[in-house]
């Protein structure tokens, strides 16, 4: 189950706003499909991120995914446990493997992502990815 | 599921990271039955051989098997691959199965005898194989099978009875393990693949995909056609001249090996292990002397050595071991260092999990 309170784009990756402040990582579904990860790439705080820009990676054994910004903001932190143990982002996607927290421009850039309940309808229509 | 040279292929099943530890420290099955197989048969089936082939056929003994590469004039190969001897005038080749229809019409064109004398069928469509790699192969293979193994030496094979199948049983592998692989016929997939699994569980065999295949065989420094090889690349600029016999007399291509053995390498393959954060990958640009001069062949995260290496050709005047390059990651200069290969050797002594 996704959880409630955090809203999802279609590239996989999920957001948690409280406030102005929003925690950003990648579902579930992305890490069953990129495998056992080992190395992630992630901005400096303070770097400004564009919506729907790419802002880093997550590389598996076997491939390497962007992971896109779902709103505009500057970073105010990055996940210090995920770079020497990127495999919690297999265990703990939704967790202890979250990627970034930015501080939001604007809150609207969330008006049109999903619901937890629209993104497994999205996972179950067999989206393209 | 990936498409793979025209199959359907299991990337992984549990994980790449675990399937390829439990080939390291247990035992791993994969199912290769992708892979191709030529027949050379008749009195003539060696001299063909000893003309399209780098290697020195004469020296197999019947039932010993060696590795090799079919050969183009430029000193290239056709595809790296396998030859079995199972007789004075019999002679059974694994090939890559990408490679399989065309290294079988290459034969044919360059066969200059008649079918008296030589007879190549591509007998890939009647085998299945499977590969059981792993410290501790033997011991699981040994329940299911009356081959003798401890008299099965590596690069020999047998024919024999494998669950409950009449195979060909070769201790061959792709993995830098100890292991076997096995031909038999496609009817018998099941109950091969089922058997070996089940004699295996107290030893903790698991099946292992396309993914552990490939960092398996990375981290033992093994070329894959397409990226170490390939029609431009010459066996000696691809650290294979060891697999080239000068001495057996012509074969297709020593001209050019000889010629280049004179005026040197035009690049050379090397090994390298990250030394800034990065992950090289296949076909990343690499850079000696601040300039763009090579190309990474074959990159990753290995798994048991835990690092991420790979090989590039650079000009063969940056190659020394210790020395620098940049490997560019997504237009990144991302600094590797050239180190010896393999980047795994299996300890000699047997080192077995549960």
């Amino acid at each position: 189950m996704y959880p409630e309170e955090f809203l999802y784009t279609q590239d996989h990756e999920w957001i948690r706003v409280d406030g102005n402040i929003a925690s950003v990582g990648i579902t579930d579904h992305a890490q069953k499909e990129l495998g056992d990860i080992v190395f992630v790439e992630l901005p400096q705080v303070g770097a400004h991120l564009t919506a729907k820009e790419s802002f880093g990676t997550v590389e598996s054994v076997k491939a390497v995914a962007d992971i896109y910004s779902p709103v505009t903001g500057e970073v105010i932190a990055v996940n210090p446990k995920v770079q020497n143990a990127p495999e919690l982002v297999n265990s703990d996607p939704h967790g202890e493997g979250w990627l970034i927290q930015l501080e939001l421009k604007d809150r609207s850039e969330t008006d049109h992502l999903m619901t937890a309940e629209e993104y497994e309808a999205y996972l179950k229509g067999g989206a393209a990815h | 599921m990936v498409e793979f040279g025209g199959w359907e292929m299991p990337v992984e099943y549990s994980g790449i990271i675990e399937e390829h530890l439990a080939v390291r420290t247990r035992a791993g099955l994969f199912d290769v039955s992708h892979m191709g197989e030529i027949e050379v048969r008749g009195p003539l089936a060696l001299a063909l051989l000893q003309y399209l082939t780098s290697n020195d056929v004469s020296r197999l003994k019947i039932y010993q098997a060696q590795y090799s590469a079919l050969m183009y004039p430029q000193g290239s190969a056709v595809d790296d691959c396998v030859v079995h001897r199972l007789g004075d005038d019999h002679f059974f080749i694994c090939v890559n199965a990408a490679n399989t229809d065309n290294d079988f019409e290459y034969i044919i064109r360059q066969n200059p005898y008649d079918a008296s004398e030589v007879q190549v069928r591509n007998v890939s469509a009647e085998y299945s194989q499977l590969a059981l790699q792993g410290p501790a192969s033997a011991a699981i293979l040994s329940k299911v099978t009356d081959a003798k193994l401890t008299e099965l030496k590596y690069y020999w094979c047998c024919s024999a009875r494998c669950c409950g199948v009449n195979v060909l049983l070769a201790r061959t592998g792709y993995t830098g393990e100890d292991g076997f692989e096995f031909y038999f016929p496609p009817s018998e997939s099941e109950k091969v693949w089922r058997t070996l699994l089940d004699a295996g569980q107290a030893e903790g065999l698991i099946p292992a995909g396309l993914g552990a295949r490939n960092t398996l065989r990375l981290e033992a420094a093994y070329p894959l056609y397409g990226h170490e090889l390939d029609a431009e690349t010459t066996l000696l600029e691809a650290n294979l001249g060891w697999i080239c016999n000068f001495e057996k007399g012509s074969f297709i291509g020593r001209d050019a090996l000889m010629g280049q053995k004179q005026q040197g390498l035009r690049k050379k393959l090397v090994g390298f292990e990250m030394v800034e954060r990065g992950i090289a990958r296949d076909g990343y640009s690499v850079w000696t002397e601040s300039q763009r001069r090579g190309r990474v062949t074959s990159g990753s995260y290995a798994p048991y050595v835990k690092k991420n290496i790979g090989l590039a050709y650079i000009p063969p005047e940056d190659a020394e071991l210790g020395r620098n390059l940049e490997v560019e990651i997504r237009g990144k200069r991302v600094l590797a260092r050239q180190v010896a290969l393999p980047f795994y050797k299996r300890p000699r002594s047997p080192k077995i999990n549960h």
